[in-house]
């Protein structure tokens, strides 16, 4: 009886955070998106501490320079450093997507959890999802940004004023998506055999919602919040390049990508960097969500 | 299929009106004055006047009634007398800009065809690009073919075009001089010669827009050929002796072009939306451009009828994706 090795038994089953882990490590794409998505962060927001010149300095006599050691990316036409504007706009563009996810996935899936759960909501609310959906999103936007930017300045001064109104306008033009997907996967769960035992003990609805359902849709969720900050970036950098951002000397990456085409003819380069850090966190987003779509999804996970 | 068409048809009217008293209400809300234009030294009667004169002084509903009646029933006259030469719209009140004071709708119609050039151009060289390529990464997928066409893609979807743009414009324009950054919309088109500077101003935007275009449709392409390469009816068919080309490019393209239509119209009203930054980056005087500059001028009527265009394309392109499925697939029954 006791040549059955011990190793063998003891061994734990493996649990199913270290399956997707397993997933994951495994595309590549999303590996190495997860890496320069975290880098831009963690350049972003450590780098002010070790990178000191201010953002909003001033040195006239430094102005339009090249790239040197002293300015790395270079100085803009009033000799303000580059690169500390770069991490400064980082700092808000990132901040508004994370922010604009965050409401729109929380909107997303209350509709999508109310709609399909409860049967008497399902049409009210899929209806009223198909109306955003047929509403001019960028057009409305802008009209959003251009109504309620004095009121909100006058309410929370001009910085905070309009992250507030960009969050919010990106949030509630966004979560449709995300409510589609949460609906279709609750329809299909709260048939399930757990839900009906969970139902016959007495279990309340809301809690049957928080400890039963939601855990279980959290990775369609999780893969829409992946692309929701893609989404929410290139949004906030489209509003600042239309000129309906943030303010002039608050600097974000679609701003600073606007200001320098001022200066296309003149100094090109300048267009780069803002661009390439758009482009180059929505594209590890991106992957990073790709990656993350086949490590949730059990039956790509299996193979 | 008849009654479901005269259905969802039927659906369309409520959700338009309803998206248009959404506008109409947003609009409502500005705090911008249209009079902030007009001179200081004008005194305050003749500028309450003035205000009177622009419908302001009416509730809302009021408005929103004539607005609609307006915009539903006196522009189609207008269309017709236009097409016919009748006069059914003698003397009858247009929606009118409050910047120009004259129609708006004679001022969409002025600044559609530019729009139409380049966004149409570019729609229809994006889905000719993106074809092939999505049948071929599907045929051989994983192949090196096929993982330089998913990171292009991803590229496409990732770059915004107001970097795009910039970049080619930087590249084309300003380092090689090959290309106007600048579209001239004035330009026209009558001979060769000044067929090639046509052709020559809209190849940036084109390539921009096409880019994104091609990157989401070659996904779904790609998509869509996978899914039905593996299905029973390419094994007979390959069984009973056809050419790998007529079973691809006959029996499996057919059936994986279903989605894609429909896609493709699905495509039509955002490239629309999409093509307000294009528009700004390249300077192209289209609708896009035009509701910019109404934005920043406070006029409302204008605001009003273009975002209700946009909403319209979307809802109409919706209307025509669903009937095409139907129609395209006999397997989808609607009744």
């Amino acid at each position: 009886m006791t040549d059955l090795s011990d190793a063998e038994l003891i061994k734990p089953p493996r649990s199913q955070k270290r399956d997707v882990w397993d997933q994951f490590k495994s595309h590549r794409g999303a590996m190495l998106g997860a890496f320069v998505f975290i880098t831009i962060v963690a350049v972003v927001f450590l780098g002010p501490f070790f990178w000191t010149i201010e953002a909003t300095h001033i040195d006239i006599r430094a102005r339009n320079q090249g790239p040197s050691w002293a300015h790395p990316f270079g100085t803009d036409q009033l000799g303000r450093d580059t690169f500390a504007r770069m991490m400064a706009g980082g700092q808000t563009s990132i901040s508004v997507g994370l922010a604009a996810m965050g409401l729109s996935l929380v909107l997303g899936t209350f509709v999508g959890v109310l709609a399909g759960f409860f049967r008497f909501l399902d049409g009210p609310l899929m209806r009223l999802t198909d109306l955003f959906l047929a509403l001019p999103i960028l057009p409305l936007l802008l009209v959003m940004m251009l109504l309620f930017r004095e009121a909100l300045n006058g309410a929370f001064g001009p910085e905070t004023g309009i992250f507030i109104l960009i969050v919010t306008a990106i949030g509630i033009t966004s979560w449709m998506p995300t409510a589609r997907i949460v609906r279709g996967d609750v329809l299909a769960l709260k048939e399930r055999e757990f839900v009906l035992s969970a139902r016959s003990i007495g279990t309340k609805n809301s809690r049957i919602i928080t400890r039963h359902i939601l855990p279980n849709v959290l990775s369609p969720i999780m893969v829409s919040a992946t692309l929701g900050i893609a989404n929410a970036i290139i949004t906030e950098s489209a509003l600042s390049f239309l000129g309906l951002g943030f303010p002039p000397d608050f600097p974000t990456w679609g701003r600073l990508l606007f200001d320098a085409t001022d200066y296309l003819q003149q100094y090109p380069e300048r267009v780069f960097w803002p661009g390439m850090a758009i482009s180059l966190s929505v594209l590890s987003v991106n992957y990073l969500g790709d990656g993350l779509r086949d490590a949730l999804d059990p039956r790509v996970r299996g193979r | 299929m008849l009654q479901f068409t005269v259905r969802r048809s039927m659906l369309a009217v409520p959700t338009l009106l309803f998206i248009s008293l959404v506008i109409f209400l947003l609009l409502e809300l500005a705090p911008g004055d249209p009079m902030a234009q007009v001179p200081l030294t004008v005194p305050q009667e003749v500028k309450e006047k003035m205000r009177l004169a622009l419908g302001l002084g009416e509730p809302v509903h009021v408005r929103f009634w004539k607005w609609i009646v307006q915009f539903f029933w006196i522009e189609p006259q207008v269309l017709m007398d236009h097409i016919f030469g009748t006069t059914f719209s003698e003397g009858k009140l247009r929606v009118v800009s409050w910047q120009t004071r004259s129609p708006v709708m004679e001022i969409v119609i002025q600044r559609i065809p530019q729009t139409l050039w380049v966004v149409g151009v570019a729609y229809i060289v994006g889905i000719l690009i993106a074809i092939p390529i999505g049948i071929y990464s599907a045929y051989r997928q994983y192949s090196v073919f096929d993982q330089a066409g998913t990171f292009i893609s991803m590229v496409g979807y990732s770059v915004p075009p107001f970097f795009s743009g910039v970049l080619v414009i930087v590249i084309f324009s300003v380092n090689l001089g090959w290309f106007p950054s600048i579209y001239d919309t004035t330009h026209v088109v009558n001979d060769w010669a000044s067929f090639k500077v046509q052709l020559n101003q809209m190849i940036m935007p084109v390539m921009v827009l096409a880019l994104q275009i091609t990157a989401q449709i070659s996904r779904f392409m790609r998509a869509s050929m996978l899914d039905n390469l593996n299905q029973d009816y390419v094994r007979t068919a390959r069984a009973k002796g056809l050419g790998e080309r007529v079973v691809v490019m006959v029996h499996v393209l057919r059936n994986s072009m279903i989605p894609v239509v429909t896609v493709i119209a699905l495509g039509i009203p955002s490239i629309f939306g999409g093509a307000i930054i294009t528009e700004q980056v390249f300077k192209v005087n289209g609708i896009g451009q035009l509701l910019i500059g109404a934005i920043q001028a406070n006029d409302l009527p204008m605001v009003q009828t273009l975002t209700f265009i946009f909403a319209f394309l979307i809802v109409f392109f919706n209307l025509i994706a669903d009937i095409l499925y139907g129609i395209l697939d006999p397997r989808i029954r609607y009744d």
